[in-house]
C-alpha cells in the first residue's frame, strides 16, 4: 500500500536527486518545505507552519544527519548541505566507530499518541442485556448516566468487551510504532514523545512502516553516494535478489538502469548468495555430523541475528556463521575490480546497520534507486538489458523470499547427499510472539534441526524500503 | 461502442508514486466493463517537472483528459462516469 508518508518520502527524494544533479541544493533545500506547503495551501496536520517543521527534518534526514543529532534549531538546510559536500571534497568520510542508527523518530513528526486503553465510544447505546459487564473478568465497566465506562485502573485489556458489543461501542486505541515493534524497543519520553531504545532496537523497520505520522526516519545515504560518484570514484550497485519484483521489467534491465545513472560495474547480489548456500550448506552439514540433534539457523537476515544478539543471546550458538550474501557479494565485486566502493540496493533497514559492520559503504533502499532513476530520467523497463557474464542461479535469487533459503540449501544438501532429508522450520516475520518463540528455543526447545528466520512477514521482497 | 482509452503513466516518477497499484486495476474490472476499456502503459507523460511532481502519478483519458494524483478509487470513479455507469 503507498500511503502519503511514502509518497512524500519518495517525492523529496526525487527532489533531493534533481537539485543535486542542477547544483541548486544549496538554494533549493530550504525552499522545498515552502513549495510544497505554500501560504493558503492546505495542511495535513494542525498547519502549514507545522508542516514545513516536518518537511525540514525529513531532508535532514535524507541528508543523512538524523534530527536527533540535531544541536542548533536555526541551522538550515543549506548549511547541513554545505557541510556535508565540503567534508566530502576529498574522500567519503571514515565510518564512525560506533555504527550509526540508521533510524530515529522525528519528534516533530510524533503525535505522541496516548497509551492503548480500551474505551467505550458514543455507539454505546446503554443497553439492557449489558455484555459488556457481563463479559469482563474483572468488574471494570459500570454504566454512568446509560453508557458504559472503562475503569483504567482495573482493566487488562483483555477485549473481551469489544468482542461482546453488539453496537461495536468499545474500542482499542493503538499506539502503533509500540504495537508493530516486536521487541518493545518504543517507549514515550519524558515530552510524551515515542522514543527507540537503540540497545533493544533491531532495525527491522516495523515502526517505519507503521508510524501513520511517517513520524519515524531513516538515515539516508544517497547523498553520500552522489557526492563520491561526483568526485569520480568508482562504486559498484549490488542489487538485492529482491529486485526483481521490484520494477517493471527484467533484472537485467535493472542492472543497466543502474549503470545509466552512474555505478561504475553492477551485479547482483544473488551471486553472493550462491557462496552463502555453498558454505551455509557445508556448515549445517559438519554440524549435523558432529551432533545429530543440533539445530541451525540462517544467518542472512539481519534484523534477525540483531534480535538473537540483543534479547536471546543463550541462541546465538545456533546461528549459522556463514556470511551474509551482502558480504559475499562485496567480496566478489572487489576481486574483480580491487579498491572498487560497494553498494548495496535492497528493501532493508537492517542492512544499513550490518554494512557499517562489515565494510560495505553505501546501502541504497529501492526507493532511494528509484528516485535516482526518477531524478536521472531513467526508465528501466527503456533500458536495454545488461550483459551479465551469467545470471545467478534461481535458487539464489530466491532468497528474497520466504523459505527461499531453506529450498537453497536442501538442493545443495541433497546433491552432497542423495536422499539427504532437512527437518526445516520457518519464522516468517518477526512480531512479539515469534520473538517469544525465539525466547522459549533459546532456553533448549529446539525444533528440527533447520531453522529459517526472516524478519519480514513474505520474506525481504516484502521489506520495509519494498516499492509495492 | 468506442473503448474508454486508459493511459497510466509507468515512467519512474508516477511509478514511485502510485502507477504500481494502478496496474492493477485492469484485472479487477468488473465484468460489465472488462470489454469497454483499454489500459496501456506508458513511459513518461512529460508531466513530474519539479512543480508538478506532487501530482504524479498521472494518468490520461481518451488521449486528452488528464487526472493527477490518480489512486485505483478515483481512476475507478471516472471510468464508470464515461462508460454512463452509476458510480458507486
Ligand atoms: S513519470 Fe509520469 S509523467 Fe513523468
Amino acid at each position: 500500500m503507498l500511503t502519503a508518508t511514502t509518497a512524500i518520502r519518495r517525492e523529496l527524494l526525487i527532489r533531493l536527486v534533481r537539485a543535486f544533479d542542477a547544483d541548486s541544493l544549496n538554494t533549493e533545500l530550504d525552499r522545498i518545505p515552502v513549495k510544497l506547503r505554500p501560504k493558503n495551501d492546505p495542511s495535513s496536520r494542525c498547519c502549514i507552519y507545522h508542516d514545513r517543521a516536518v518537511l525540514k527534518y525529513r531532508l535532514m534526514s535524507l541528508l543523512g544527519v538524523s534530527p536527533r543529532e540535531e544541536t542548533d534549531e536555526a541551522k538550515t538546510l543549506g548549511q547541513y548541505w554545505q557541510e556535508k559536500a565540503a567534508a566530502a571534497e576529498t574522500s567519503t568520510p571514515a565510518a564512525s566507530a560506533q555504527p550509526l542508527s540508521p533510524l530515529c523518530v522525528c519528534e516533530a513528526a510524533c503525535s505522541g499518541c496516548p497509551d492503548s486503553r480500551v474505551v467505550s465510544t458514543e455507539n454505546c447505546r446503554g443497553c439492557f442485556a449489558r455484555p459488556c459487564m457481563y463479559n469482563c473478568p474483572k468488574k471494570a465497566i459500570s454504566i454512568v448516566d446509560g453508557h458504559s465506562v472503562v475503569d483504567q485502573s482495573l482493566c487488562i485489556k483483555c477485549g473481551k468487551c469489544i468482542q461482546a458489543c453488539p453496537y461495536h461501542a468499545i474500542v482499542k486505541t493503538s499506539v502503533p510504532c509500540e504495537e508493530a515493534c516486536p521487541v518493545g524497543a518504543i517507549k514515550k519520553n519524558e515530552h510524551g514523545f515515542a522514543e527507540i531504545d537503540f540497545t533493544r532496537c533491531v532495525y527491522c523497520g516495523k515502526c517505519l512502516v507503521h508510524c501513520p505520522f511517517g513520524a519515524v526516519v531513516e538515515r539516508s545515504q544517497l547523498l553520500d553516494l552522489l557526492l563520491a560518484m561526483r568526485r569520480g570514484e568508482k562504486i559498484v550497485a549490488m542489487v538485492a535478489p529482491a529486485c526483481g519484483s521490484q520494477f517493471p521489467g527484467t533484472v537485467e534491465q535493472l542492472l543497466s538502469a543502474c549503470a545509466k545513472a552512474g555505478f561504475a560495474d553492477v551485479m547482483e547480489v544473488a551471486l553472493g548468495a550462491e557462496l552463502t548456500t555453498k558454505h551455509e550448506t557445508a556448515e549445517f552439514l559438519e554440524r549435523l555430523e558432529k551432533d545429530p540433534k543440533m539445530l541451525m539457523t540462517t544467518s542472512c537476515c539481519p534484523a534477525y541475528v540483531n534480535l538473537v544478539t540483543k534479547h536471546v543471546p543463550t541462541f546465538l550458538p545456533h546461528v549459522s556463521t556463514t556470511p551474509s550474501p551482502m558480504v559475499y557479494a562485496k567480496q566478489l565485486a572487489q576481486e574483480k575490480t580491487p579498491g572498487i566502493k560497494t553498494a548495496f540496493i535492497g528493501p532493508c533497514v537492517a542492512k544499513r546497520d550490518e554494512a557499517q559492520r562489515t565494510g560495505v559503504d553505501f546501502v541504497l533502499s529501492f526507493e532511494e534507486l528509484g528516485a535516482l532513476f526518477a531524478g536521472r530520467g531513467i526508465d528501466v523497463m527503456a533500458c536495454e538489458p545488461w550483459p551479465v557474464a551469467r545470471p545467478a542461479c534461481a535458487t539464489a535469487r530466491g532468497y528474497a523470499h520466504s523459505c527461499g533459503v531453506t529450498e537453497a540449501v536442501l538442493a545443495e544438501a541433497t546433491e552432497r547427499v542423495p536422499g539427504f532429508k532437512l527437518d526445516a522450520k520457518q519464522i516468517n516475520g518477526l512480531d512479539k510472539k515469534t520473538a517469544m518463540q525465539l525466547k522459549l528455543y533459546g532456553m533448549g526447545k529446539l525444533p528440527g534441526n533447520f531453522l529459517e528466520v526472516m524478519a519480514c512477514s513474505g520474506g525481504c521482497e516484502k521489506g520495509p524500503c519494498a516499492l509495492k | 461502442m468506442d473503448k474508454v482509452k486508459v493511459e497510466i503513466c509507468c515512467g519512474t516518477a508516477c511509478y514511485l508514486l502510485g502507477a504500481v497499484h494502478l496496474m492493477e486495476l485492469e484485472a479487477q474490472l468488473p465484468p460489465e466493463m472488462r470489454e469497454r476499456v483499454a489500459f496501456e502503459a506508458k513511459s513518461c507523460l512529460g508531466q513530474c517537472e519539479n512543480d508538478r511532481l506532487g501530482g504524479a502519478p498521472f494518468v490520461r483519458f481518451n488521449g486528452t483528459e488528464m487526472m493527477s494524483r490518480a489512486t485505483p478509487g478515483a481512476v475507478m470513479a471516472r471510468l464508470r462516469e464515461l462508460l454512463g455507469l452509476e458510480v458507486a
